[in-house]
């Protein structure tokens, strides 16, 4: 199975819904973090472009808010295609985005568990 | 009426006031939490890719707790509530997730969706009501002017958290009227708050954090609510201007049970 059809069974996205309105990255509050925003996520994926999303910081930037599910108007749920490529990425050998030992030095004493647990089954597989 | 209560991960540490105040008013308003026994951590946040099973299990599990003693199952964190509301959906909704699940556990009774969650605000608006509660309140919040921090996990996706309007909603402002206070209306009250991203980019999560305490502090607010304890920590660092308390802290202030 090539990677896009991989992402696009994991995600159940179809990104030909997409009709480029852009209102998933004009509401979405990581956009100025991310390289490729997720109006892109939906293009790159319906072209087969997926290499440079898998290369790309943006697959971290993601916070899983809904609001580009949501709010667009076709039901494209672009959130699931960026989950899609990161699990593309994160579920090879040794690439995991965080690991353990990295953080002790990256809490403080209110840091909840709740945010332990998220980035751990965001990050790493 | 009796719940079964999915407390979480972080409600037995750093969130132990949005347990014990929602607990302490519980018994005051006239309803029962009793905790699942041995719940497993729902994850924090809900696995999107539908192949994913083994992390939808704990949730499956709790579920079919509460369907075993014939309860609903009540929930107090923003992020437990978005979870397993959501895999619930996944049982009801996705026959291949259903059956997989259930390959899984093995239960004597297969789980298939019945139990109803309810989040404990949809138990103060549904089950107590709102006129009901204002009538319980023995120190009305008077003068102050309370946001309602809503984010992302109460209301989204609508269709399937099905809590309030998710663009307009109005649970925590009603509840904040119940309670004698003013409720602040603002622009980023269902905006999120940067979530898990302050591990791995703070400067990100502060720029989301000023953004909503400036769209708060511009409509007047003297103070947030959540119900989120991942929202609390994000908004509530010290260059943030207005502070954050657990909703249960003043509902539990208003009814006079608070030390």
């Amino acid at each position: 199975m090539d990677k896009r059809e991989e992402i696009l069974l994991i995600s159940g996205v179809d990104p030909k819904k997409c009709m480029r309105c852009g209102k998933c990255s004009a509401t979405c509050p990581s956009y100025d973090e991310m390289e490729y925003h997720p109006h892109q996520f939906v293009y790159m994926v319906e072209t087969g472009n997926i290499e440079p999303l898998l290369e790309s910081k943006s697959l971290y930037k993601c916070l899983s808010c809904f609001a580009c599910i949501e709010r667009c108007p076709r039901d494209v749920e672009p959130a699931k295609l960026v989950e899609a490529v990161r699990l593309c990425a994160i579920r090879q050998k040794g690439a995991n985005h965080i690991k353990a030992e990295d953080v002790p030095e990256l809490v403080d004493e209110d840091t909840p568990q709740q945010l332990l647990m998220s980035v751990f089954r965001k990050y790493s597989k | 009426m009796k719940y079964s209560y999915f407390p979480g991960c972080t409600l037995k540490s750093k969130a132990t006031e949005l347990d014990k105040y929602a607990r302490d008013c519980a018994a005051v308003l006239g309803f029962e939490m009793e905790e699942i026994e041995n719940w497993q951590c729902c994850g924090g946040v809900y696995p999107m890719a539908r192949d994913e099973i083994a992390t939808k299990l704990s949730s499956v599990r709790a579920l079919a707790d509460a369907k075993a003693h014939g309860r609903k199952l009540l929930t107090l964190c923003s992020a437990c509530h978005n979870v397993i509301k959501q895999v619930n959906n996944d049982i009801l909704t996705d026959s291949d997730i259903c059956s997989r699940a259930n390959n899984y556990l093995k239960l004597d009774d297969p789980y298939n969706g019945e139990t109803e969650v309810v989040h404990y605000l949809e138990v103060l608006r549904d089950e107590v009501g709102f006129g009901e509660l204002k009538k319980a309140v023995k120190n009305p919040l008077k003068g102050k002017k309370i946001a309602a921090y809503y984010g992302c996990l109460l209301l989204r996706p609508g269709a399937v958290m099905a809590m309030d309007d998710p663009e307009n909603p109005r649970i925590m402002e009603d509840l904040i009227r119940a309670l004698g206070a003013e409720p602040v209306i603002y622009p980023q009250r269902n905006e999120c708050c940067g979530g898990y991203l302050s591990l791995d980019d703070p400067e990100a999560v502060a720029k989301r954090r000023k953004k909503i305490a400036d769209s708060a502090k511009e409509f007047g607010a003297d103070m947030f609510i959540t119900a989120c304890p991942l929202c609390m920590y994000n908004l509530n660092k010290a260059d943030s201007s207005v502070p954050v308390y657990y909703f249960t802290e003043l509902l539990a202030e208003a009814l006079g049970v608070k030390e």
